[in-house]
């Protein structure tokens, strides 16, 4: 059985790895083309024959694999990128980054070479549950986006003629991330994980800096930053573990927390990992470097907020989850402050924070991007609340919440990408009507927007869940970020739904432009994902998820949502789709002109004014700046998230200066 | 056999008497709807100085829709009204069945989605500015509403209604706070004036009729029907706070139901329409100071063990 696993591993990091590099040198479309499908199928075929192994195995899979001169070629990479970050760096005058990289690369390479061998290592990799979900992830809808983007950057390279062609270069970072993805996902040694987790920093460094425009380059090293500061934070974490704990394995500090002999000592590391979980799923006070993303073409936005990057920072924080609850194990009453799980305790208020910040700010804008970005942002926050509960229940919801706002939002990023290539605009102010004006595109977009906050589908399941943990946390505090977040995430989409529900008589109808095959295939596959995962909620989690939390989790009966509500929303998303088959758009009345005011001109749009000159009528949607502002959110958001951390790290720096001198 | 089946698909204890409670929901609930709303529009009459119509004013008004020439402004909107009714009572259903209170919340929004939605779909500036204002009323009252399923859940330990109607003491023991709160976002699910914004039954919408201008005959009967059903199941939630397992507080809820419609009415006549910013600031203080306080003070009375 260890055997095919590491062969089926191997290939999910190793073949993208080996196409990346042909990418890079392959010039002609129609190569690339087939190339790009081709090897997407495999990859997303490798992850589901890893998902069959799993189930054929029934439960997870520890992987030995000794291979020492692994390691050293990691090594050789992390220096050569740190090379690359420090050129970089001086060249565009961001110096930042190199010290960042200059710091952490030398520390950690150190480290490396001089404990390889003291501290043993048992298992390399790893396959359970939980990798198996974002396995399938990042193969399926990773892969999905990749062949999107052929149809897209083709486009892409049309409007920017004066832009010498990159692509090869595209594609070839696009498939190195999901080669790193795979590895975070099933990497046991945390120096593995630590080495795919820097390359997919720098991926999406290249990738928001491609069209190298100056606000591009800003804001790619703004990612970088603030990724490298959370590689610095893992970097610690490592340190910490391997000189004071023993362990450099995510079981084996799994199973030290839980045993309860470390002590608060456990906090610290956790909470450094959980920091750099917290840069990449990009929670306020770094919630800008994924705000900043949206100057890279549509596809790499769609790939960050779905299947990489960010999920990569929620899965350590949901993996992480088990020591997060509140007390740690065998605390004692005469030291209780030292004994308190600061980590879980920063983990929860830092997510509760961005959900509710974020979703206030999304509904300020009306740049559809940005909207889906502080959607995203918003939702990981939730995600990362989840984990810092680390109760079954709360991480049921975690993993729930990653699994439908990966399809959702990569449909969603899609199909604004290539409305903007129809309309000429990513301003949901102009997508009056898009239901009647490009329906190819939109019934797409309705289905994603839905897919993200209504019932019956998966997020609002989710929440759900998450409703009920977050009761059950502790943590009053938590309840009312979740409400009013709701309220606000509810209010936004809503709005956005009903401009792209307008029927609008006698707009020119875009679709005779032609959208790519690639994309309408893409959107239909991912639409159709969206609502069909909905119907399979009970396999879902009864198959997947909840045997995945028995393994980790003492209790998983606690606040579980229970099965029969997972059942009645399956029953719903059943009869949504089948009114809508039978009913939707099937009246047989007459159809007369709109009211207004007795003086419209005809066509639905116009009215004769006092005038009696014809005119359009046109209405905006709300954005309520003066509640909401953009600005006002982020910096409550940043002030408060910037003081929790800023606590947790002043602890976290006196209890290692402790241990430090207790040891020697 | 049906029963056994349905209890084991739906988790709950699926007895006799729920199916006779969704049954008494489905067909009696109109009328209850209706005959309050021709009580309300009475009452309303009164305190103004007229005569007012007949009680059973409201059956009539639809009965005389239901008879229309069928014209709508796109082949749409028509499924979106139906959608919304099919909702509403599903909603109900999942109410009176003593199933899972977030899933009536939420099942609620769904239903209130489809009416947006079709008043958005008429892309009329009227219709549209009610739909928007009446989303923004939904985010008012969406705290709170939600705040009050917490409440029940912290109180009865779980959100089944079943349970909340079967324990000892009347909920509102422990949430008076959240009973309040309640009651005056009521104002705004009812769209009654301060804060009718999306539309209104007053002559003094500038909106023509806000959300409905662009309904007519059948469906504009649809929509009515459909409120009747609403307000039912919202004045359902009144009583599961006052109803426990003995009988003087059952008589005692069904009693504060009926108070709370006519002191709804009464807050309609006594105000005039207010700007949507007292709507969600004065809706958002309410839920933040009467909803989250109450259950903040519930978390502490038991974490140190008082109930």
């Amino acid at each position: 059985m260890d055997t095919y696993f590491l062969g089926t591993l191997a290939f999910l990091i190793l073949f993208p790895t080996v196409i990346a590099l042909i990418l890079l040198a392959v010039k002609s479309d129609a190569a690339r083309g087939g190339i790009v499908k081709l090897s997407a199928a495999l990859i997303a075929l490798g992850s589901i024959v890893l998902t069959v192994l799993y189930f054929m195995n029934g439960k997870e899979i520890l992987l030995a694999f000794e291979a020492e001169w692994i390691s050293y070629v990691m090594i050789a990479i992390e220096i050569f990128l740190m090379v690359v970050i420090v050129y970089l760096g001086i060249k565009y005058k961001h110096y930042w980054a190199c010290v960042l990289a200059l710091i952490q690369t030398p520390l950690v390479s150190w480290f490396e070479i001089t404990h390889s061998g003291v501290i043993p290592i048992s298992y390399n990799l790893y396959v359970d549950g939980l990798s198996v979900i974002m396995a399938l992830i990042i193969g399926i809808i990773g892969s999905l986006i990749a062949v999107y983007a052929l149809g897209y950057m083709k486009d892409f390279q049309k409007h920017n003629e004066d832009q010498k062609d990159r692509r090869g270069f595209f594609f070839f970072i696009i498939f190195i991330f999901l080669a790193a993805m795979f590895g975070i996902v099933t990497s046991n040694n945390l120096c593995w994980m630590y080495f795919f987790w820097e390359i997919t920093s720098l991926c999406s460094f290249f990738l928001i800096g491609y069209s190298k425009t100056d606000e591009a380059i800003a804001n790619s090293f703004r990612a970088l930053v603030m990724n490298l500061g959370g590689g610095l934070g893992f970097c610690f974490a490592i340190l910490f573990l391997g000189n004071f704990l023993n362990t450099l394995e995510l079981t084996g500090l799994l199973a030290g927390g839980a045993s309860g002999a470390w002590g608060y000592y456990l906090t610290i590391p956790v909470a450094c990992l959980a920091f750099a979980g917290i840069t990449k799923a990009a929670q306020m006070p770094f919630n800008s470097w994924l705000l900043g993303a949206m100057v890279a073409p549509t596809p790499v936005s769609a790939l960050l907020h779905s299947s990489t990057m960010v999920k990569a920072g929620v899965f350590l924080i949901l993996k992480l989850s088990p020591l997060m609850g509140v007390w740690l194990p065998g605390y004692s009453q005469s030291f209780g402050v030292i004994y308190y799980n600061w980590a879980g305790l920063m983990v929860m208020m830092v997510g509760g924070i961005t959900f509710l910040l974020a979703s206030f700010a999304a509904i300020s804008q009306s740049n559809a991007k940005r909207v889906l970005a502080y959607s995203t942002v918003a939702n990981l926050g939730l995600i990362v609340t989840c984990g810092g509960i680390g109760t079954a229940a709360a991480v049921w919801a975690g993993i729930m919440l990653i699994i439908f706002h990966a399809v959702a939002k990569s449909l969603l990023f899609l199909s604004v990408g290539t409305t903007e290539h129809r309309i000429g605009s990513r301003d949901i102010e102009d997508m009056d009507g898009l239901f009647s004006r490009v329906p190819a595109v939109a019934k797409f977009m309705i289905v994603g927007i839905c897919g993200m906050f209504i019932a019956p589908f998966g997020m609002l399941l989710s929440k759900w869940a998450c409703m009920i943990s977050f009761v059950d946390s502790g943590n009053p505090f938590l309840i009312l970020l979740l409400v009013f977040g709701s309220a606000a995430t509810l209010f936004f989409w809503a709005k956005w739904l009903g401009k792209l529900c307008a029927i609008v008589a006698g707009k020119d109808d875009h679709e005779a432009i032609g959208i790519p095959g690639e994309e309408k295939a893409v959107l239909g596959t991912l639409a159709t994902l969206t609502v069909v995962l909905c119907l399979f909620f009970p396999v879902l989690s009864n198959g997947i998820v909840v045997p995945y939390l028995g393994s980790v989790f003492a209790d998983i009966e606690t606040g579980m949502l229970a099965s029969s509500n997972l059942v009645i929303m399956s029953i719903l998303v059943a009869v949504l789709i089948l009114i809508i088959a039978f009913f939707f758009g099937k009246t047989k009345k007459r159809i007369v002109p709109i009211y207004l005011s007795g003086e419209n001109a005809g066509d639905d749009i116009s009215f004769r004014n006092a005038l009696k000159q014809t005119q359009a009528a046109s209405l905006k949607n709300w954005y309520m700046e003066g509640y909401f502002g953009e600005v006002k959110m982020n910096r409550i958001g940043i002030i408060s998230t910037v003081i929790i951390l800023a606590l947790i790290a002043a602890w976290c720096a006196v209890m290692t200066l402790g241990a430090i001198i207790t040891m020697y | 056999m049906t029963i056994d089946f349905l209890t084991n698909a739906f988790g709950f204890n699926f007895g006799v008497l729920n199916i006779v409670f969704i049954i008494l929901f489905v067909v009696l609930a109109p009328l209850v709807g209706g005959i309050l709303a021709g009580i309300d529009r009475k009452l309303s009459a009164r305190m103004q100085g007229r005569f007012g119509p007949p009680i059973l004013q409201p059956f009539f008004d639809v009965f005389k829709l239901m008879e229309k020439e069928g014209i709508t402004v796109n082949k749409y909107q028509d499924f979106y009204m139906g959608a919304f009714l099919f909702f509403i009572i599903l909603t109900g259903v999942f109410f009176f069945a003593g199933g899972d209170l977030l899933l009536v919340i939420f099942s609620l929004t769904l239903a209130s989605m489809f009416l947006i939605v079709s008043a958005f779909s008429a892309n009329s500036p009227y219709a549209e500015i009610g739909a928007s204002r009446e989303l923004l009323q939904m985010m008012a009252y969406e705290p709170m509403v939600l705040l009050t399923a917490v409440g029940f859940y912290i109180v009865i330990g779980t959100f089944n209604v079943a349970d909340v109607l079967a324990a000892g003491k009347p909920a509102i023991i422990y949430l008076p706070g959240v009973f309040i709160g309640f009651v005056f976002i009521l104002t705004l699910k009812f769209r009654k004036s301060p804060f009718d914004l999306s539309m209104s039954h007053h002559a003094h919408q500038e909106l023509v009729k806000g959300m409905a201008t662009e309904f007519s005959g059948k469906t504009l009967a649809l929509m009515e029907i459909s409120h009747w059903y609403e307000n039912v199941f919202l004045l359902g939630f009144v009583y599961l706070f006052i109803a426990c397992t003995s009988w003087v507080s059952i008589i005692i809820a069904l009693l504060v139901c009926i108070f709370v419609y006519f002191f709804e009415t009464f807050i309609d006549n006594s105000f005039a329409r207010m700007r949507w910013e007292v709507a969600i600031n004065s809706s958002w203080i309410v839920a933040l100071i009467l909803g989250f306080g109450n259950i903040f003070v519930l978390y502490f009375l038991k974490l140190f063990g008082i109930i």
